[in-house]
């Protein structure tokens, strides 16, 4: 049994003639402690997956097991990292995070749940900023916050929606060392969205390409056989990741070439003659 | 230096910028870049202030000469020739008896003004003549248990603008009070959305006269048995009536437009319900709430004249009532004065809440 299991999912919005289909025929099984990248374009379903794991939503068909129980709303089991920081602006960064541990925490008093908050605050280095407001932090530095708000709360499973998107290359290197060596830490499992190839090679175990929507579907999966810990400088001349690379980014090519021409058949002119307008005012001849 | 800087910061805070610039005109600090500002932030403003004062000036003027030669040609008419020449000398001399009665003038309504803020001092000092007098009086009635005996004298116009303050702030208290906790019920369930609904379109639109006119039936029955007055109670219920509703309306959006993100966040931290209200859709809908009560404040102040003149509540209404009612020389002149202290208060009020909303709101870009 592993520990994830998304069996034949399918995912529509909106019943009847407006259905939306988003996700079909997602197959998905991660083990315990594996870090697995789902790598899509912008727009395949990413995130709808996300929210089905995390049980914000429910598939239309389908089921998502955690743990051999099928997923029923959200549980402080998983945690999340939303794509947009998703931080509370009205409290500050140590609010933000004490509001997370207390209620993955109920039973502990607040001076525990004060030192808890104070470490994973530390952990991202932002224990100078830690009464600060999020509109007075960076971009970076609000999803550290994010960072520490979901893993304070300690879930064994850590899922994250392109959480490092909207970040320069600089901050967002620093970041993925950051999670990286949280991860390697205690072995928890995670799940990464991304649409940086990159980004999924250094970080994961598996690579599981998301073909594109409507009717987004799962690719066959890369395993990445690169020793850990993985340097990034080392890992470009390394063959073995260049292939890897090479492999990945030919297939979402295809399929995203396959998409463009699949859209090109769809369109189909109609048969139009210009009326002879000439005609129609032509009197008394 | 560290003073200034909080002044400006004050007064910037407070909406009411343009001391700044003014400050900084007298103190020498003025910039050449900022010159254009300050033309613009004070010169601008006091130049128009000049100009509503000089065509109110010159349009008093000709409404009066207006009034004063039909009162001269009517007396020619009805009375003869001798009868409308002493009638145009009576107008040249300034007797108030045969003055035209039409829109005064700027200076005849500051002169009513201050004619108004002797008269306050006047009661006042007789006020306190009152109390000295019956200080003795009164404590021996108190000890014997009788009512104290109390200033039965006619109100001086600022007693009437607190008495009208006071009467604002019960009802803008009782409007917050109904008014935000159903919007957020409202907000939170669409059951109770869909039962409201109704009630809020038809209920929005009444004019105060009839709310006014639903509070009394109400309120008069209820207080059958009290010696009190009862006109404080029921304009102050209608005014908090009157401008509820824009709180109502615009705490429910609030409540029911909380960004998703924030929702999802809730959710994912599993959050209860009362936490959840009080941590996350509450917070957030603040700004709107806040604009809701901005409203209903400046709503209260409108729709309060016209209720304190129908119940006959003391306060900035009925003196403008009694003084229609008087038909004195300086009515009009007093009429006006209370317009400008309505409109100024008014203008306060707002003022005000735009600097409670700054406090409490988490964006301080938000407020407008």
């Amino acid at each position: 049994m592993a520990y994830l299991e998304l069996n034949n999912i399918y995912k529509s919005y909106d019943q009847g003639d407006g259905e939306t289909e988003v996700l079909s025929n997602i197959n998905l099984k991660i083990e315990e402690g594996e870090f697995v990248a789902i790598v899509g374009f912008t727009g395949s379903g990413k995130t709808t997956l996300v929210n089905l794991i995390n049980g914000l939503i429910t598939p239309t068909s389908g089921a998502v097991l955690f743990k051999g129980e099928p997923v029923i709303g959200t549980s402080h089991e998983r945690g999340v990292i939303f794509q947009n920081y998703s931080l509370l602006p009205w409290l500050t960064v140590g609010q933000n995070v004490f509001m997370a541990v207390k209620e993955a925490f109920p039973k502990k008093n607040k001076q525990e749940l004060n030192e808890i908050v104070a470490n994973y605050v530390e952990m991202v280095s932002l224990t100078p900023a830690i009464n600060k407001r999020p509109n007075e932090l960076s971009g970076g530095m609000r999803q550290r916050v994010a960072v520490a708000r979901a893993l304070a709360m300690k879930p064994e499973m850590i899922i994250m929606d392109e959480p490092l998107g909207a970040l320069d290359a600089l901050t967002r290197g620093n970041l993925q060392d950051e999670i990286l060596n949280i991860w390697g830490k205690d072995k928890r499992t995670a799940l990464l969205i991304t649409n940086d190839v990159d980004e999924g090679i250094y970080m994961a175990d598996r690579i599981i390409p998301l073909r594109p929507g409507p009717n987004a579907t799962l690719g066959p999966e890369f395993k990445i056989d690169l020793e850990r810990p993985r340097d990034k400088t080392e890992m470009n001349d390394n063959p073995n990741f260049k292939k890897t690379r090479n492999e990945i980014i030919e297939y979402l090519m295809d399929i995203g070439n396959e998409r463009k021409s699949e859209a090109k058949q769809e369109i189909i002119l109609p048969d139009l003659v210009p009326k002879d307008f000439v005609n129609q005012f032509k009197f008394g001849n | 230096m560290k003073a200034s800087l909080t002044l400006g910061k004050v007064s910037n805070f407070i909406g009411l910028g343009f001391f700044t610039t003014l400050k900084d005109l007298f103190t020498g600090k003025l910039e050449k870049e900022d010159f254009k500002n300050f033309l613009r932030k004070t010169i601008v403003p006091l130049a128009s202030i000049l100009l509503f004062i000089g065509l109110w000036h010159l349009g008093a003027k000709s409404l009066y000469n207006i009034e004063a030669e039909f009162k001269i040609e009517k007396a020619l008419t009805d009375q003869g020739q001798a009868a409308a020449d002493a009638l145009t000398a009576c107008i040249a001399s300034g007797e108030s008896s045969c003055q035209p009665n039409t829109l005064p003038s700027p200076s005849q309504v500051w002169e009513s003004f201050q004619s108004l803020l002797r008269d306050h001092n006047i009661i006042s000092a007789d006020k306190a003549a009152f109390a000295e007098k019956t200080a003795t009086l009164n404590a021996k009635r108190i000890a014997e248990g009788k009512d104290a005996i109390t200033y039965t004298g006619r109100p001086s116009f600022v007693d009437q603008i607190f008495r009208s303050l006071q009467t604002v702030f019960a009802g803008f208290l009782l409007a917050l009070l109904i008014a935000v906790p159903l919007g957020i019920f409202i907000g939170l369930s669409p059951t109770l959305k869909s039962a409201f609904n109704w009630f809020i379109q038809i209920f929005k639109p009444v004019s105060p006269v009839v709310w006014y006119l639903l509070v009394f039936m109400i309120v008069k029955t209820l207080l059958i048995d009290s010696n009190e007055d009862s006109s404080f109670t029921i304009s102050f219920i209608s005014v908090g009536f009157c401008s509820m509703w824009a709180t109502l309306v615009n705490t429910a959006m609030g409540v029911s437009s909380v960004d998703k993100d924030y929702i999802n966040v809730a959710k994912v931290l599993k959050l209860g319900t009362f936490q959840k209200i009080f941590k996350v859709v509450l917070p957030s809908s603040l700004p709107l709430i806040f604009t809701g009560l901005k409203i209903t404040l400046s709503v209260a102040w409108m729709v309060l004249i016209a209720i304190e003149l129908l119940a006959q509540s003391p306060g900035l209404g009925l003196f403008v009532w009694e003084e229609f009612q008087n038909g004195a020389n300086d009515s009009n002149a007093k009429i006006i004065v209370a317009m400008f202290v309505i409109g100024i208060i008014g203008f306060l009020l707002d003022r005000l809440m735009l600097t409670i909303q700054n406090w409490v709101s988490f964006d301080k870009t938000d407020a407008i």
